[in-house]
């Protein structure tokens, strides 16, 4: 057998097609599409002259890339940096550039030191944090019944495990120090 | 106001948070009206992008009506109604003036791998999002549009994401006529990805997951063949066979990083986090993907590395294309096809859900429970919700 220099022949016409297929074909040539040329170089822009454009107030240290010149004229300020969590990201940020692995696996490590500090300190709030949340819609919406033959049912197995056993391991954790300095004291 | 709050991965809830103030003389403040859950909300949830940090309010696809201006904005009012594209950008630096409003190097201390984007973490700029009462619109001339009179808000709300994404994923396709497209991912970006395949004069569409529900709107709302993965050994071959062995001309990833089908790939990545995504259905592209073809990329990937079969892309010639979608650059065309009805965006919304209830609406999307596509958030502020 030899494969030969030809399209195999499609299942439909295009004549076919436009008669199944509402709008087939409207956007046809491809050199009529928004995303052509892909990089366009206009005279308008979009946007009001550079030169016009204020800089945001830094109300605080702002962290950044050291890839970039400096900071950004506009950015946002929605969760700024604190504790130790902030102190590993200036870090991240202050130290390594975007290319290196450690300046992204630190600022992942920020976000576990920053939600596990969360955590503990909800415990002694009002609205405690729960292993997930939004677990009602499992008898709103089908739970069980919505996965039967489903891949990802299985790494839904381990969903409860991933997310449960920190939680669990924790929880001991603290049981067996407080034990510990209360066996101590007595 | 009221807020969607992220606590931990898995952990979202509703809190009371100031209403955002106007920190820049370009700003303008939205009280939102609709709000979505995106695909991309998921990453976050999961505990996937670097640098979310607790309090972060996400939401990128959102509409709703001007609250406050600040005192360099010109052309939009208090009382417009809005549709704010998923992109934070200034309009003015050297990659929006090439048309690329999703890379904007003015908006983005955190990151210059990646633009700005509305409650999508640190890394895209800490930026708070749109899943809350009210939200800060950086350059507000320049990114929102109004919303037509004959646009619906649950079709504007749509465009602000996963309508423009998937136009964009199958417009950087580079379909020519007669193309053999596969859409990898049947959620909304590939659902709309694969409609636009149509429109673009694919010859045949291909839509490829695992989840019943989503392939049946594939073949109803799409007109597409479909292939579930689950009940294959392996969808490589599988298309192969489909294609006379040669591969198919384009293939589309809009799964992204929590790509299921290989247990160990998905585990080291939305599990355990080792990995920047699970780049299984990157290579199921790669490798399906005739040589010389295309293979389009929407399917979003954290800036960690993964394992991507990048040897194959080079021995096989192929032409890589991906972005974050610069939306508001496919709003004139989308329009037109909104607007004669060959693309209906709000076909794909399958529920509708309270700010109050966010978290259930968090889970349900991610465990894909309940036929759930799209889910939009409702407000107080929103009408006949
Ligand atoms: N580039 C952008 O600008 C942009 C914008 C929006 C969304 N996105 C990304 O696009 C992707 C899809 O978004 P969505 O809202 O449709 O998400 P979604 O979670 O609803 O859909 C993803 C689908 O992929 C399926 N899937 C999982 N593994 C698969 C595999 N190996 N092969 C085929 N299908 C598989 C899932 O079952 C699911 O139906 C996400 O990664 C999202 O982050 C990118
Ligand atoms: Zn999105
Ligand atoms: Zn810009």
């Amino acid at each position: 057998m030899v494969y030969g220099p030809h399209k195999p022949p499609l299942p439909e016409t295009p004549e076919q097609l436009r008669a199944r297929i509402p709008g087939w074909g409207v956007d046809l040539d491809p050199r009529d599409r928004p995303t052509v040329p892909r990089l366009q170089d206009r005279p308008g822009l979009e946007g009001p002259p550079d030169e016009s454009i204020e800089a945001q107030a830094e109300l605080r240290p702002r962290e950044r890339s050291i890839e970039h010149a400096h900071l950004t004229p506009v950015f946002g300020t929605a969760q700024p940096l604190h504790g130790v969590s902030g102190a590993i990201r200036r870090y991240a940020y202050a130290r390594f550039s975007e290319g290196r692995a450690a300046h992204w696996l630190l600022l992942v490590a920020g976000d576990r030191v920053e939600a596990f500090g969360a955590h503990v300190r909800s415990f002694a709030s009002l609205r405690p944090d729960v292993p997930a949340t939004g677990l009602r819609a499992e008898l709103r919406h089908g739970g069980l019944g919505a996965r039967k033959g489903r891949v990802d049912a299985r790494h839904h197995l381990l969903d409860p495990v991933v997310v449960g056993v920190p939680w669990v391991a924790t929880g001991a954790g603290v049981v067996a120090v407080v034990r510990r300095v209360r066996a101590r004291r007595r | 106001m009221k807020a969607m709050v992220y606590r931990g991965p898995y952990k979202v809830r509703v809190e009371d948070k100031d209403v955002p103030r106007i920190e820049h003389p370009r700003d303008a403040v939205v009280r939102v009206t609709r709000a979505a859950i995106c695909g991309s909300d998921l990453h976050l949830y999961h505990g996937m992008m670097p640098d979310t940090r607790i309090g972060h309010t996400f939401g990128h696809e959102f509409v709703g009506v001007v609250h406050e201006v600040g005192p360099a904005v010109e052309h939009l009012q208090v009382g417009d109604r809005v549709m704010v594209p998923f992109n934070v950008f200034c309009g003015s630096c050297f990659f929006c003036a090439r048309g690329l409003y999703s890379n904007c190097h003015n908006v983005n201390p955190n990151a210059t791998a990646v633009g700005g984007i509305y409650g999508y973490s640190h890394t895209t700029g800490g930026y708070d999002g749109g899943q809350a009462e009210f939200v800060r619109v950086p350059f507000a001339d320049v990114g929102p549009s109004l919303i037509p009179e004959w646009l619906s808000e649950d079709d504007a709300t749509l465009m602000t994401d996963a309508l423009a994404t998937g136009y964009f994923g199958a417009a950087i396709g580079d379909i020519v006529e007669g193309d053999v497209v596969v859409v990898l991912g049947a959620g909304a970006v590939g659902l709309f990805a694969a409609k636009s395949a149509w429109l673009m004069g694919a010859g045949r569409v291909i839509v490829v997951d695992h989840l019943d529900e989503r392939l049946e709107k594939a073949r109803t709302f799409a007109h597409a063949e479909t292939v579930n993965f689950a009940e294959h050994k392996d969808v490589v071959v599988l298309m192969k066979r489909m294609t006379d062995h040669l591969g198919a001309d384009v293939v589309i990833d809009a799964v992204g990083a929590e790509a299921d089908g290989n247990l160990l790939q998905h585990v080291t990545s939305a599990k355990l986090k080792l990995q920047g995504g699970s780049p299984v259905a990157l290579n199921w592209a790669i490798d399906g993907v005739r040589k010389g073809g295309t293979v389009s990329v929407v399917g979003a990937y954290g800036p960690i590395f993964s394992q991507v079969k990048f040897g194959d892309a080079l021995n096989k010639g192929l032409t890589l294309n991906m972005n974050q979608t610069p939306v508001k650059k496919m709003w004139p065309r989308l329009f037109e096809h909104v607007r004669n009805g060959h693309l209906v965006p709000s076909d794909l919304v399958t529920h509708r859900i309270p700010l109050e209830h966010i978290a259930e609406a968090y889970h349900l999307m991610s465990a894909k429970l309940d036929g759930c596509i799209k889910p939009l958030i409702t407000t107080d502020a929103s009408q006949g919700a």
